[in-house]
């Protein structure tokens, strides 16, 4: 009886130190490749972070407006923000091929597909970030032209005008990550229609006069002779 | 071999190359740059040309006109007009061949581009003196060519500025910022810095033509301005004429954004290449003037001032944003705070005005936003301050007007430092 039981358990000993010893060396691959990705990845986030510096690209954040809502968030800097992002995928990257070698079943397939998701990642956040910055200029520029050519309600334009864009570039983001794509879709046709819908029918229903004006200046020139003239005053 | 070698790299289209070819060289060129004007064209061409054959007889001379696709007709009439459809009976005689040619530099009006054409064409021609005249002019007289081209032709200078006999209510963006600001900056009292009746040596405008960055669309926006900006920068000798009349020219609200850019946006872009010029430079000079000093005339004028200071006071509330990225905190609130006031309490002072103006131009130095949007948002302050000059000179005399004017010019040398000072240092 005892002999049995000191066999097998002479028999589980062995088993496991031959599956340490089967697992040891992958452990080994596993934490040197987590050494040399963090080593690589922290390369990575110096060197993004110097060119980031070298391009202003705080100031192009800035001026996207995106340096706005990472203060809001209680976030570092955008190029801070950036660096880190691509310290962690890296770093991560190279931790997940090592776990890959350690062999467990199912773990491949979903490693493969994290790295296949990772592009997609990068352009969606790339389409969030310039969509950020073509969204501030145009309605700057929406402002400015409808504050000098005195357009009541310059900053609801304005504002208007970059919901739309931030909204349209959220669902293209969506859309590329793969994250509710046809909600998405559905959503930005939805408000995209019903904003232009309500804004035609405010134009023309609650600003008929506004909007008869308009079509005048536009359609039938010499009708309104005096309007728009700066005061009869040339400033050249 | 020079023809070969320009036909094959000119931007000039081969039917003016031709046109060009066939004048051959000239001593006297006068270019206008036209878009529809056939109302007011044919008269001015008639002028220049008895003009040349007055004063110009032996010279070899030819007028060119550069337009930027005209429906109407213009480049026919410029081709067209001789001495003798208007001034019947005619006694002028040309001596030399008189030529009228037209090049449609593009499908839509350029100033830049119909400027490059022209100076293009007078190093082309080889042409010793150049005049520029603006289709506008209509109140242009013979007298005007020997004007600004007898001190080019005869004295050895190389840029004549026009100066004028304005209403004291005309021209209030030269007056109030960019005689006032050039002045200050560059050392020299030049009235008109941004000039449409001009003209210039063959020597100047070739190094202008190679120096300019012509496919720069902001560069080309304010070339007239740039013209003299870099004629300042080159050391090139300049002088003004007085040409009598400046005629009232009918604007809209929306003709101000442009004169902006042409104006403040070209002296702004001038200032980071120039830094080394302007930046150890005091005081003014005068520049040589020919003829009388510029006058001011005082005929009443209708003008809305309460719709100026309303379209000033909703730009500063509607364009706070904009302006936190440009302006000093105590500008802003200052600007902020007199936005608030009454229109009988309303002041826009002038050292405040020129704070505002040189913080503009930091800002477009350091490029805090879209360089244009800067140009753009000064124009609802500068509505502000013309508020405040049609009520400081409501009731003044040509003397008190020119006054106001020297008080403002001065305050622009005055504060010339905090401009250095800010330059480079606020963030």
């Amino acid at each position: 009886m005892w002999e049995m039981i000191i066999s097998e358990l002479t028999q589980a000993v062995h088993e496991l130190a031959r599956g340490f010893a089967h697992i040891l060396p992958r452990i080994i691959v596993l934490v040197i490749m987590a050494f040399a990705g963090w080593m690589v990845a922290y390369f990575l986030k110096v060197f993004l972070r110097s060119i980031l510096r070298l391009i202003k690209f705080d100031k192009l954040s800035e001026n996207a407006g995106a340096s706005q809502l990472l203060t809001k968030a209680a976030l570092p800097s955008a190029t801070e923000v950036l660096s880190r992002f691509v310290f962690w995928v890296a770093w991560l990257g190279f931790i997940l091929l090592g776990v890959r070698v350690l062999g467990i079943l199912g773990l491949e397939e979903q490693i493969a597909k994290f790295f296949l998701f990772l592009p997609r990642l990068f352009v969606a956040l790339f389409t969030i970030f310039f969509g950020m910055l073509g969204a501030t200029f145009l309605s700057r520029a929406a402002l400015l032209a409808a504050v000098n050519a005195n357009l009541p309600s310059p900053r609801l334009l304005s504002v208007s005008i970059r919901t739309i864009i931030i909204i349209f570039v959220l669902s293209m983001a969506f859309e590329e990550v793969g994250v509710a794509e046809e909600t998405m879709l559905v959503a930005f046709g939805i408000a995209f229609g019903a904003t232009m819908f309500g804004l035609a029918i405010a134009f023309g229903t609650g600003g008929k006069d506004l909007a008869r004006e308009f079509l005048e200046k536009r359609l039938v020139r010499g009708t309104s002779k005096d309007e728009g003239k700066e005061d009869d005053l040339s400033p050249l | 071999m020079t023809e070969v070698k320009l036909a094959g790299e000119s931007f000039l289209t081969d039917d003016f190359l031709r046109q060009l070819i066939d004048v051959g060289e000239v001593d006297i060129l006068v270019g206008v740059a036209t878009h529809n004007n056939a109302k007011t064209i044919g008269s001015i061409v008639e002028t220049i040309q008895a003009g040349i054959l007055t004063y110009f007889p032996r010279e070899r001379a030819v007028i060119v006109n550069a337009d930027g696709g005209s429906r109407d007709g213009t480049p026919d009439l410029v081709v067209s007009a001789a001495i003798g459809d208007a001034r019947s009976p005619s006694k002028l005689y040309a001596l030399r061949t008189l030529h009228s040619i037209s090049a449609q530099y593009a499908s839509s009006p350029a100033r830049g581009t119909a400027l490059r054409t022209i100076l293009a064409a007078a190093e082309l021609l080889r042409a010793r003196a150049c005049a520029v005249i603006s289709p506008e002019s209509t109140q242009i007289t013979t007298d005007w060519l020997p004007a600004v081209l007898r001190p080019i032709y005869s004295e050895e200078f190389d840029l004549v500025l026009p100066t004028y006999r304005r209403h004291r209510f005309e021209g209030i963006l030269l007056s109030n910022l960019l005689y006032p600001m050039t002045r200050a900056l560059y050392g020299l009292r030049i009235r008109e810095p941004y000039a449409l009746d001009f003209a210039f040596a063959g020597r100047l405008g070739s190094r202008f033509l190679a120096q300019n960055a012509w496919h720069d669309e902001t560069a080309r926006a304010g070339s007239e301005t740039q013209f003299t900006l870099a004629a300042i920068a080159g050391g090139y000798r300049i002088c003004q004429s007085f040409l009598g009349n400046k005629e009232h020219v009918e604007r809209r609200s929306a003709d101000l954004v442009p004169a902006m850019r042409q104006t403040a946006g070209a002296l702004f872009a001038s200032l980071e290449p120039n830094f080394s010029l302007w930046n150890s430079r005091t005081g003014s000079q005068p520049i040589p003037t020919a003829g009388a000093e510029p006058e001011f005339t005082l005929e009443p004028l209708r003008v809305n001032r309460k719709r100026l200071r309303e379209m000033f006071s909703i730009g500063v509330a509607e364009l706070e944003s904009v302006f936190q990225s440009i302006l000093c905190p105590s500008t802003l609130a200052e600007l902020q705070r007199i936005a608030q006031l009454e229109e009988s309490r309303f002041r826009y002072s002038a050292e405040l005005w020129v704070k505002t103006v040189y913080e503009f131009a930091a800002a477009y130095h350091k490029s805090v936003i879209s360089r244009d949007h800067i140009i753009q948002a000064l124009v609802p302050l500068f509505r502000g301050r013309v508020f405040t000059f049609l009520v400081e000179n409501r009731n003044g005399s040509a003397k008190d007007v020119e006054d106001n004017v020297e008080t403002l010019c001065l305050e622009f040398e005055r504060l010339k430092p905090y401009l250095l000072e800010i330059w480079n240092g606020r963030e």
